[in-house]
């Protein structure tokens, strides 16, 4: 097993006991990344020799050991805002931006001495369920490199993934953490809303958006989520709550469990061999002890449908700012300056942007802001209240993360509709504001990762995490390596 | 047919908070170009808004002042529009949850009370200006992005162009009073937006409307209204019916065109704003707001009246701005002459204020310079004609009351004696005045009067002199 193939808290033990430094961490990781990145091309900007500086200063000042953090060498979705480091957010018309100012969660990292290695591509805005509607380039799922890794934070899967960083961040609007760590195999898991600041998330929808992490295992996910949770001031609907440590519970076990399953999930096109994924792990919570009942979410239709028109109507508002006025792409030769928002609008954003932008003005318009808007968030109120009688009957909820398995590139990218149904089990959870996470369980027969998800109520991180550990020790996933 | 003119309006006033209303930038007015700004106000991608308190409690404020209720859960909304002073694309604004509904303001048409209600107010953000210059093409000033302000609206119970000036006026000064906007018209502080419309005098359905923006004058709001009104009855009359637009006031030319038809009206798409929360305000804090409201004009005059006995017209001047009320209460409390204090406040100061493009703000003395003027009159040290002239030098800035006397021995003869002989003389050398009096005739008193206050250049206390007159003459007379 190689340096870079261990995890946050195997990493870590290893830097006490003195076995390599940050440095030969480091390094180890960036000779991985030269190596394996050509394949995959998951990074749009390394920040190797800044990665580098970095790792001497912290063996040369003995700060590996102050935090579960320090000297952990990680990737950024490029969506989150990074101080004089080039932000993009997958788009052309962010191609040459340099935020001025930091994102809350990448300003805590830098407290805690991790490593950023670099900037990972995703679908342009967040926009899509394979990173292929980046502006620039298409990630490859390290499992089989004729498919997507999944999306909208597919970069940040696959560096995962594929060892090129011990953890990253993502961001989770309807899916787009869940369902890449689902596709490539990894722990992605998305916070509640509110608890991980939004501040220098570039916004795709407001309402929905959520920081959340990538990790290699559930206990990384409790180490990264202690350091990237909490109050920040700059964020109105970020919440203000005594500080956790979601590693305290972890490891409890299932005994005092009860375990939601849907009764009619197999209905939403599930493959078969996700359906035995399902029935294994309802199997081993048994065994564990846990107790298992079955419970009724009956609007996936319904909540698929209000999501995409509160998340496009957000999104037709919050991308209004790009307009080629002060940043960002301005397209050259125009008469006037509606001339020049017409063609930076047009060159600028691709077309899964517009799409979005233009169903979303449209739900928004008068005379169709009743039917459209406001229903949705009346649906919205409804599916809120279904998770609150679903969360009466059990502890946490297991669904599959994504019906199928990775899909091949370019398959749904000229059917907008069957690639928006791939987001049918975790779009419920953004519209109701709840965690979930997304823990690898088998392989399939083309030996593609199968994920599962955990989802809890409000603030029930801990107990999804004590949950998700402990069907990861049924699974033991990590024996299965992809061969790059 | 007589017609009627029916007028509704929007009052933008901007906040007097130290900072912005989703920022920490300041606000203050008139600094060089994009030097108060940061990626908030900027709209840089990933930042997010803080709603800035004061500017609530500023608004709630104005609310309270002009009678509306607070609503104890508002939210804010997003507007969505393009344009290249508005940095993120949207303003944000509240759309169908505003802060304060339903006030009423008193105003005053030819000495009757009128109530005008109010809508509602807002808060929203204001936004960037334009700069069109020839060389450079278009630039942005960003300074004034996000910059609190305040949407009055009114019913539509204005009546003509008068009436508007009155309520606009109105609604001034209780911003000013309160505090919750400077209201300086010159930097665009406040700004009005009016809807006008004619019917025929007596019917109940309101003609249809048309609307200028952004009149920043008294004089321009009034003849607005007035030549627009003037045109749809000249429309109506002529057998046309009025197109609902916005039109362009020329305050140069003194006419308005058409701008924007109702067909061309943008879409602003308006949704609740989610990067922010709702405002939830208690019963609690509306009563503190409340309590810590200042005394609005109309009780102050009904006040002055009552405590001062000063006239209804003095009070009613006396309170019309908050510094001349201050002024006035601060030198009543250091001399007890509120009718005096109250003739200098109306008559010679504002005089001088004039004169040397001064206000209230900028008086170039204090109360305690007032009252000492006004004691030494009542002290019999000048007469009233010197303290005009005293007041003219205190415009001048040479110094107090007292000083300005000393310097220019304007202090009245006090010395018995000296006046004695003085008048001693002028009654020598006036025989004829003494024989008309002797003769009854009463007036050749005042005669003897002025020369005694000609031989001492005004300096002469006319009590005095009179007395002593009297003496002199009747001995005179004796002998």
């Amino acid at each position: 097993m190689s340096i870079n193939n261990l995890t946050i808290h195997e990493t870590k033990e290893a830097l006490k006991e003195g076995k390599f430094s940050t440095e030969e961490l480091v390094d180890s990781y960036i000779d991985h990344i030269e190596k394996i990145d050509p394949k995959v091309d998951a990074f749009l900007l390394k920040c190797l020799d800044r990665a580098k500086d970095q790792a001497k200063k912290i063996d040369s000042e003995k700060q590996n050991d102050t935090c579960s953090l320090s000297g952990i060498p990680y990737a950024l979705k490029d969506n989150i805002c990074t101080k004089g480091i080039k932000t993009t957010a997958a788009s052309k018309m962010l191609y040459n931006f340099i935020p001025p100012y930091n994102a809350d969660v990448y300003e805590r990292l830098n407290s805690m001495n991790s490593i950023m290695l670099g900037k990972v591509n995703m679908d342009e805005f967040a926009m899509g369920s394979s990173t292929e509607n980046s502006a620039f380039k298409v990630t490859k799922n390290p499992w089989d490199l004729s498919t997507v890794p999944g999306g909208s934070s597919g970069g940040s899967a696959v560096a995962v993934a594929s060892d090129m960083a011990a953890f990253a961040l993502g961001t989770d609007t309807g899916g787009s953490i869940r369902q890449p760590a689902s596709l490539c195999g990894v722990v992605g898991l998305k916070p509640t809303y509110g608890l991980v600041s939004r501040f220098g998330l570039i916004a795709f929808a407001s309402s929905l958006d959520q920081i959340g992490t990538f990790a290699k295992d559930v206990e990384d996910t409790a180490i990264i989520l202690n350091a990237i949770a909490g109050h920040d001031p700059k964020d109105s609907t970020s919440l203000d709550l005594p500080k956790k440590d979601y590693t305290d519970q972890l490891k409890n076990g299932t005994k005092e469990l009860t375990i939601g399953i849907l009764k009619n999930y197999k209905a939403e096109g599930v493959q078969e061999e996700v359906q035995t994924a399902m029935d294994d792990a309802i199997a081993a919570y048994k065994s564990m002890g846990a107790k298992v009942v079955e419970v009724d979410f009956r609007y996936f239709k319904q909540a698929l449908a209000a999501y995409y028109i509160i998340a496009c109507a957000e999104a037709s508002s919050n991308l209004a700012r790009y307009d080629g006025v002060r940043y960002g792409f301005r397209a050259k030769d125009y008469t006037d300056y509606i001339d020049m928002y017409y063609k930076t609008r047009s060159e600028g954003f691709g077309s899964e942007v517009k799409r979005r932008i233009m169903l979303g003005t449209y739900a928004l318009s008068s005379g169709y802001y009743d039917a459209y808007y406001k229903k949705a968030m009346q649906v919205r109120t409804v599916i809120i209240n279904e998770y609150k009688k679903i969360f009466d009957q059990c502890d946490v909820l297991l669904t599959p993360t994504s019906a199928t398995t990775a899909f091949k590139i370019g398959e749904k990218m000229n059917d907008p509709l069957q690639m928006y149904m791939s987001d049918t089990f975790t779009v419920p959870i953004n519209i109701a504001g709840i965690p979930a996470i997304s823990i690898p369980a088998e392989l399939d027969h083309k030996g593609l990762p199968i994920g599962l998800q955990i989802v809890g109520p409000v603030l029930g991180e801990e107990k999804i995490l004590q949950a998700a550990w402990a069907l990861e020790k049924h699974f033991d996933f990590r024996k299965n390596q992809p061969n790059l | 047919m007589e017609y009627e003119v029916v007028v509704g309006m929007e009052i933008h006033a901007e906040l007097l908070t130290k900072t912005k209303i989703f920022c920490s930038c300041p606000t203050k007015f008139g600094d060089p170009e994009n030097t108060h700004t940061c990626p908030i106000c900027l709209g840089m991608p990933g930042v997010l808004p803080v709603l800035n308190k004061s500017v609530v409690k500023y608004a709630v404020r104005a609310g309270l002042a002009l009678n509306c209720k607070i609503a104890n859960f508002s939210k804010m909304d997003r507007k969505n529009y393009f344009y290249p002073d508005l940095p993120k694309a949207y303003q944000t604004s509240q759309y169908d949850r505003p802060l304060c509904l339903g006030g009423t303001v008193n105003i005053n048409v030819n000495g009757k009370t009128k109530p005008i209600g109010i809508t509602r107010i807002h808060i929203e953000e204001d936004a960037g200006k334009l700069l069109h210059e020839s060389s450079d093409g278009t630039l942005v000033d960003v300074n004034r992005c996000g910059v609190p302000l305040i949407e009055i609206v009114s019913e539509p119970d204005i009546r003509g162009p008068e009436e508007a000036r009155i309520f606009a006026e109105k609604v001034r000064n209780t911003l000013e009073y309160t505090g919750v906007s400077d209201c300086k018209m010159e930097e665009g502080s406040i700004r009005f937006d009016v809807n006008v419309s004619v019917r025929e005098k007596g019917s109940k359905e309101l003609g249809t409307r048309t609307e200028m923006k952004n009149l920043n004058s008294f004089r321009a709001l009034e003849r607005a209204i007035k030549y627009e009104s003037k045109r749809q009855i000249i429309e109506l009359k002529k057998g046309h019916s009025i197109v609902q637009e916005t039109r362009k006031w020329d305050d140069v030319k003194g006419i308005s065109s058409a701008m924007r038809s109702k067909e061309d009206a943008q879409d602003y798409r308006y949704f609740p704003e989610p990067d922010l929360v709702p405002i939830v305000i208690s019963d609690d804090e509306i009563k503190k707001a409340k309590d810590q409201l200042p005394e609005m004009p109309e009780a102050k005059k009904e006040r002055y009246m009552a405590e001062y006995n000063l006239p209804e017209y003095d009070a009613n001047l006396i309170t019309s701005t908050k510094e001349t009320a201050r002024f006035f209460e601060s030198t009543v409390n250091l001399c007890n002459h509120p009718k005096q204090v109250a003739n200098w406040l109306m008559v010679d100061i504002p005089a001088h204020l004039k004169e040397k493009d001064l206000t209230m703000d900028t008086i170039p003395f204090s109360p305690e310079d007032l009252a000492e003027l006004i004691n030494l009159i009542q002290d019999g040290t000048i007469s009233g004609k010197i303290a005009k002239s005293v007041m003219e030098k205190m415009f001048d800035e040479e110094g107090s009351p007292k000083e300005i006397v000393e310097k220019h021995n304007w202090a009245q003869m006090q010395d018995t004696g000296e006046l004695k002989s003085i008048i001693e003389k002028i009654v020598q050398d006036n025989p004829k005045s003494v024989s008309d009096i002797a003769a009854g005739n009463k007036k050749a008193y005042g005669f003897l009067t002025g020369q005694v206050m000609k031989a001492t250049k005004g300096k002469a206390n006319p009590q005095l002199a009179n007395k002593i007159i009297r003496e002199v003459v009747s001995k005179k007379i004796d002998e």
